[in-house]
């Protein structure tokens, strides 16, 4: 982790009389997964097409390794690679023509090999509107990275995707990031987000509604910790013992669940029940909130506000 | 240059791999040359001797305004000219590639044209070349202006479809393809002076076949260079990466402009 290199200060994007994005600010580092969350209508897109050079912002500032995309396309379209929501290459260009049209463009050699890599090799001249989804997708990712751009800009990119591609995809974004590149993911999908971004921001209405890692985000809901107990004897019986910090408990197969505001004091009192009562303990796991369940919360909480 | 020529040599494939295109700039011209070759020969005989220059017109027609605009709108619709522009391919490439591309095609019908329409139909073969040549270019400059602009304007494919027939459709029937404009009643020849067809098949028949003509030949290559040279540049200004900006910098008004010439046309006839 280094310099900064994305920068977004006070920006703000309006489309006449609505405002999209509202005086937000962020930094990413190097080499860092930056997850822009949000509802529809958020100002995600907005966000990320002012970063990509596709609108002009009405207010602050962005900056990729110092370049203005607004004011210097020339600079910045070396400096990124993206990948657009929506299918993004005429109907009829092959994978093949795709690469050496955009590498010609960026005054690099084709990489043929990436079209390989990515699971094209079969599908080199087979027109773009023929390929799958997850085709359509690898393409497009095999061709924002071709030039080796630093920041990759990536919108809903698993969007679509069954669960083996979004494993593959989510295999290589690591690979990418942990070779230097920068990369902000836009994305509906919170568990996405949890996985693979060290940093988020919630965006609610144009404005970052809650910014950190997911781990410093869920820690700051007022979620409960989910505590998993399964023990030999299943002498855990919800309603007639109670535990330090549990505000709530319930028991389904051999698992008796409970919700703790404070699992440091709630997992200490359960163990000391079950030994007191020489029940083995069989399983036990603890879970804090996902980042999901605190963007429902942030969202929920929010006046006006709400995920659509 | 390597980059602008990669993106001319897709174009061109495109314009035979994509079955709408290929049927608007070979099957329907051809097959349309072939039937009129047969059948309007034997209704009107003096078709023959304009059978080359009209089907070459046509052909020029299908190609630029039914078949170029259509691309444009639906590249631009479905967000590939966004990911060109991120890409780094410019503007200026975006509207010269779909010309020159079909400009290719327009060349080899009008050659397939010209070499059959001898032996086929007993076609008349112009008696100055080098000003056929000259037509073929200036009227296919004209056309594809038009095209350009129509599909920089158009909001949908629907409304593509519908500027373009309004100048094709009143082309085949007033535009002295099946008819001379001299047949035309004189508020005719006015509405027809508007028309591309009109002024190319003067300009082919007044300096390519040496015919005698209703209003200057030379006149017509003028109103061709200018209502190309307009529309080409009003297809420039009004270009837009994408139909999701709601910002439009100029009014798609302003392509009425690219009339100018052929309204001034009608006013000194």
């Amino acid at each position: 982790m280094e310099e900064n290199v994305v920068e977004v200060r006070n920006f703000r994007k309006t489309y006449k009389d609505l405002v999209a994005v509202e005086d937000i600010s962020f930094s990413v580092r190097r080499g860092e997964i930056f997850g822009l969350l949000g509802p529809n209508g958020a100002g995600k897109t907005s966000t990320l097409e002012s970063l990509e050079g596709l609108r002009q912002p009405d207010g602050g500032s962005l900056r990729i390794q110092g370049v203005d995309p607004a004011r210097q396309p020339g600079k910045l379209r070396d400096l990124i690679g993206v990948q657009l929501q929506a299918s993004t290459l005429p109907a009829s260009m092959t994978p093949l023509e795709a690469m050496r049209f955009f590498c010609t463009y960026h005054r690099v050699a084709p990489r043929n090999d990436l079209l390989e890599e990515f699971g094209l090799g079969e599908k080199l001249k087979t027109q773009f509107s023929m390929l799958s989804t997850g085709q359509q997708r690898r393409l497009a990712l095999a061709l924002a990275i071709a030039h080796q751009p630093p920041v990759l800009l990536l919108d809903e990119p698993t969007a679509g995707l069954d669960v083996p591609a979004r494993v593959e995809l989510h295999s290589r974004l690591d690979k990418l990031r942990m070779n230097g590149t920068t990369i902000i993911l836009a994305t509906h999908d919170m568990a996405e987000a949890e996985k693979m971004a060290d940093q988020v921001a919630i965006l609610l209405k144009g404005q970052i509604a809650a910014a950190g890692t997911p781990t410093q985000l869920t820690a700051r809901g007022v979620g409960l910790v989910k505590i998993s107990v399964a023990s030999s004897a299943s002498t855990l019986q919800p309603g007639r013992e109670s535990f330090p910090g549990v505000q709530r408990w319930y028991s389904e197969g051999d698992y008796t669940y409970f919700f703790s505001e404070d699992a440091g004091l709630s997992v200490p009192a359960i163990l000391e029940f079950l030994k007191n009562r020489n029940d083995a303990l069989v399983d036990l796991r603890v879970e804090r909130p996902s980042l999901e369940e605190r963007f429902l919360e942030i969202t929920q909480d929010a006046p006006g506000k709400g995920a659509k | 240059m390597t980059a602008f020529f990669h993106y001319l040599s897709y174009d061109f494939k495109n314009g035979l791999r994509e079955k709408s295109l290929l049927l608007l700039n070979y099957l329907f011209p051809l097959g349309l040359f072939i039937m009129m070759g047969f059948l309007m020969t034997g209704v009107n005989p003096d078709f023959k001797t304009t059978i080359i220059p009209a089907m070459i017109i046509i052909s020029t027609m299908s190609v630029t305004l039914l078949g170029m605009p259509n691309p444009i709108v639906a590249d631009r619709l479905g967000g590939v000219y966004r990911s060109f522009k991120i890409n780094g391919i410019p503007a200026a490439h975006i509207l010269a590639v779909p010309p020159l591309g079909n400009l290719v095609h327009v060349i080899i019908v009008s050659v397939l044209i010209t070499i059959l329409g001898y032996p086929l139909f007993d076609g008349s073969l112009p008696v100055n070349w080098l000003a056929f040549v000259v037509i073929v270019l200036v009227q296919f400059f004209a056309m594809a202006g038009l095209g350009m602009l129509i599909g920089v304007i158009s909001p949908n494919g629907n409304t593509t479809v519908l500027f373009s027939q309004l100048i094709f459709l009143p082309s085949m029937i007033i535009g002295g393809l099946m008819m001379s404009f001299d047949f035309l009643s004189p508020a005719m020849q006015r509405i027809a002076l508007l028309l591309p067809a009109t002024h190319a098949m003067n300009a082919f028949r007044g300096l390519a076949y040496g015919w005698e003509t209703s209003f200057s030949p030379a006149w017509s290559v003028g109103v061709l260079l200018a209502g190309g040279l307009i529309a080409f540049a009003m297809a420039v200004v009004l270009f837009q990466w994408d139909n999701h900006n709601p910002k439009r910098s100029r009014s798609p008004i302003l392509a009425v402009l690219a009339l100018v010439p052929y309204l001034v046309a009608v006013i000194l006839h």
